[in-house]
């Protein structure tokens, strides 16, 4: 048996509002099912489970307030599930599984231990996450018809289109608190991070010219943007400078398990989230920027799920066309660099020996001196700038 | 393309890329990326929107053409005439 805690949703954060149990006890669950839905500083956010196994017991009521690292359920693992079920195992009818999921498939679903007959829902209720029903609302899909993916079938945001409208803040979101969450974060970093600063300035004309190119070639929903290609030459060269990506933990450095691209999003109407891409690092182009487009919706709209908010190995800040030439960046803990790209420019500049109007932009990096020296630092920028030279690779 | 007509177009686009937006305070000859705070990933959807609405391919090279609500009017008003 264990006990499933709330999780820690960053550096700031010290307590969530449980606002939703997604399950039920007995329910089974497994590794990425998201179980709960809890209010923090930066908005509700679906909080997924890390171990298969079976609901025990549900500890926190919905509208608790729960400290990070406090009991929020009891989870018993796989093959004791049967001992520790609540109710007698009652044979599934012959029901099909909760529609077939249309995601990946997953692990043959053993049969439910316990079918919770007493918290049972009425039959034909659609269950389904709060994000999920707040998009399909938008988007005006009817929840009945829908296949659901998540716990015991439940509709979650996957399995709807992402092409919502971005919603407003939800009631429940305070400005203030995420003020107050980065406040927190920040000044965590400035008191515990040795920050070192370097900083390269790179001709990327190749780069932008292949991407006009590409997009030449393209209508505008299939075009990418230089953030996608500045991305992309950042994930390989993080991957191939793994000092620097993971995670200051207990006094010494942890790698990461992949290049989990934290890519800091600005909120209209003030504040910053920085969701990971996951794996950005074997992601090509187009995907990319599929996954980009589709992080930066859902941070906007508030969509995000706890793994995304904690898993970032180490994050980037892209300043874009209308941002400042170049920014020394600021650490998120527990991580220890971070990379700041700023504006595309054009600039005098020296090609075989003759002065010419190039394209080029300043990429700094904050680095923990505690995890690596300036030399380390100094790699990974030179070989970002060497991949985006050969800009035909990418 | 009126000048409201070109305001509806971009507002009804602008709904579902930032509804925050309030494009009845911007002047035709204002910078929408400035007056709403838009980035390259807006923008790159606002130029989607009106590709999808009004069928025209929008090479990347006219995109400068589109950053205020009169020269979306004057781009797109050559079209029809």
């Amino acid at each position: 048996m264990t006990v499933f805690r709330m999780p820690s949703l960053g550096a700031d954060m010290e307590s969530g509002t449980l606002v939703e149990w997604l399950v039920r006890p007995g329910d089974r669950v497994k590794r990425g099912d998201v179980v709960a839905v809890v209010e923090t500083a930066k908005g509700a956010i679906e909080i997924e489970i890390f171990q298969d196994g079976v609901v025990r017991a549900l500890i926190a009521e919905p509208g608790a307030v729960v400290p990070v690292g406090a009991p929020l359920a009891e989870i018993a693992a796989e093959g004791v599930a049967a001992e520790v079920a609540p109710a007698p195992p009652i044979p599934q009818p012959a029901v099909t599984p909760p529609t077939a999921p249309a995601g990946p498939p997953a692990a043959p679903l053993p049969q439910r231990p316990a079918a919770p007959a007493p918290t049972a829902p009425q039959a034909g209720r659609v269950r389904v996450t709060p994000a999920a029903r707040r998009r399909a609302a938008a988007l005006g899909i009817p929840l009945e018809r829908l296949p659901g993916t998540g716990v015991d079938g439940a509709i979650c945001l996957a399995d709807l289109p992402s092409s919502a409208p971005p919603k407003r803040a939800p009631a429940g979101f305070d400005p203030a608190a995420m003020r107050a969450a980065i406040a927190a974060a920040m000044s965590r970093s400035k008191r515990e991070i040795p920050h070192y600063y370097l900083s390269e300035t790179v001709d990327v004309s190749a780069a932008l010219d292949r991407l006009t190119r590409i997009n030449a070639e393209r209508d505008p929903p299939a075009r990418l943007l230089p953030a996608v290609v500045l991305l992309r030459a950042a994930a390989l060269a993080i991957a191939a400078t793994p000092e620097v990506n993971g995670w200051w933990e207990d006094g010494r450095f942890r790698a990461a398990d992949g290049v989990h691209v934290g890519w800091a999003v600005a909120l209209r109407g003030g504040g910053l989230i920085a969701p990971a891409i996951r794996d950005a690092d074997r992601l090509a182009l187009d995907p990319l920027m599929a996954a980009l487009r589709d992080v930066v919706q859902r941070a906007r709209s508030f969509a995000l799920r706890g793994s995304e908010l904690t898993s970032a190995s180490i994050t980037i800040t892209s300043l874009g066309e209308r941002g400042a030439e170049s920014v020394l960046p600021v650490i998120h803990p527990p991580q220890v660099a971070m990379l700041g790209i700023g504006r595309v420019v054009t600039r005098p500049w020296v090609v075989d020996g003759t002065v010419q109007p190039r394209r080029v932009v300043t990429l700094t990096l904050a680095g923990d001196h505690r995890a690596t020296d300036g030399h380390v630092g100094g790699l990974l920028l030179t070989r970002l700038a060497a991949l985006l030279a050969d800009a035909e690779r990418l | 393309m009126t000048p409201s007509e070109t305001k509806r177009l971009v507002a009804e686009i602008l709904a579902g890329i930032a509804p925050e937006a309030d494009i009845s305070t911007v002047s035709g000859d204002a910078d929408l990326r400035e007056a709403l705070d838009l980035d390259s990933i807006d923008f790159l959807n606002l130029v989607t929107g009106l590709h999808e609405r009004t069928g025209r391919p929008i090479p990347e090279a006219d995109y400068p053409r589109l950053f205020t609500l009169d020269g979306i009017g004057a781009y797109f008003g050559e079209a029809a005439g």
